[in-house]
């Protein structure tokens, strides 16, 4: 798989310039005025970007979260859900690098094999960043009125943790 | 909705930390997302340049054609309003194929120039398409084989088995995925008509 992996990328890139040679494109020519497409792109991302992640930030370090945990502690106790694993499926939508981070914690403190960080790497690497896909592609290319796309977006996410906390127990 | 959402993150976060009396760090995290965001750019622009211009002699060599006309029966049952041979299709398919492969750095540039071009079949410049929500619901659910951040993590706490995971997350996404295709299209026959 890893294998796989690392060759993807050097095959693509030989497989694409060798095609447009023998197709006698200038490719070098071609690469440099394709990528210069990079800089309008990426400074028409960084102000929807700025907004999301000053957003998320304060958010994130203000504690909300925790008191929300305390609130939803008695009913996952009652069906039987790891507390552990709450703060990765609440925070995934949010922000894909204090999900590695909290991955990171549970791996020091249970080991990488036990179920607990089974489960949690599992409901991280099976979904996207919710809120900074939309941000990022939408924000990008000027859309203002997102429609349903945040919702169905989220509910999809919910829907994937549930599927995770049943079916991640039956690879054990 | 993205505005609500706004506004909801910064009053609530805001609140809390006054309230609980970390004023200091409610300063300190508004001085410092600009660097943060500038970071992240700063990591990002080199890359989404170097897969735009690799990208771009695909496309000026008829490649990306190809490959838009070989998935093209695919994709069309998930964009029906994509017409045939626009060349939205290629970049949808090859962010599709980048995100399988985990390489979240080439799918980002993908991504959006998919969304440009379908950007440029929209008619209500300000408004999400039906294909844009579509695409972004398929993002978003990260359809990843090989997701190699947490396997170079895995690897870094001497699991026993780095690669135990993929199974399950194969599954999982992919499940998820028909689920969100499914609510995606009920959703937008309320909102399309």
């Amino acid at each position: 798989m890893k294998m796989i992996s690392s060759l993807f990328i050097p095959i693509l890139v030989l497989v694409v310039i060798i095609y447009g040679a023998y197709k006698k494109v200038n490719v070098y020519d071609s690469f440099v005025s394709g990528a210069k497409e990079g800089l309008p792109m990426v400074s028409s991302m960084f102000f929807s970007l700025l907004a999301m992640i000053f957003g998320v930030n304060i958010f994130l370090k203000s504690g909300v979260i925790d008191y929300f945990f305390d609130f939803l502690k008695p009913i996952l106790v009652f069906i039987n859900i790891p507390l552990e694993v709450l703060p990765i499926a609440i925070m995934r939508p949010l922000s894909g690098s204090f999900g590695l981070a909290l991955l990171n914690d549970m791996y020091k403190v249970y080991g990488p094999d036990s179920f607990i960080s089974v489960l949690a790497s599992v409901i991280q690497g099976s979904s996207d960043t919710t809120l900074y896909v939309i941000t990022l592609y939408f924000g990008t290319v000027g859309i203002k009125k997102i429609k349903y796309a945040l919702w169905a977006g989220l509910l999809t996410d919910l829907f994937m943790v549930i599927i995770a906390l049943i079916l991640v127990p039956l690879f054990f | 909705m993205i505005n609500k959402l706004w506004i909801g993150l910064i009053v609530v976060g805001s609140l809390c930390l006054i309230l609980t009396g970390k004023a200091d760090l409610l300063n300190t995290q508004i001085l410092s997302s600009g660097k943060a965001t500038l970071e992240l750019v700063m990591q990002i622009f080199p890359l989404i340049s170097l897969w735009l211009g690799i990208m771009n002699i695909a496309k000026e060599s008829g490649l990306l054609d190809k490959v838009s006309k070989l998935i093209y029966p695919l994709l069309h049952k998930i964009f029906p309003e994509i017409p045939k041979g626009h060349e939205s299709l290629g970049y949808i398919s090859s962010n599709i194929i980048a995100n399988m492969f985990g390489l979240g750095n080439a799918a980002t540039p993908f991504g959006l120039k998919a969304m440009k071009s379908l950007q440029s079949l929209n008619k209500n410049k300000e408004e999400a398409s039906r294909s844009m929500i579509t695409f972004l619901i398929i993002n978003t659910c990260g359809l990843c084989i090989i997701p190699t951040t947490i396997i170079s993590l895995r690897i870094l706490y001497d699991s026993k088995d780095p690669s135990f995971i993929v199974i399950p997350c194969v599954i999982i996404s992919f499940i998820s995925l028909v689920f969100g295709l499914i609510i995606d299209r009920l959703w937008s026959r309320r909102h399309y008509k």
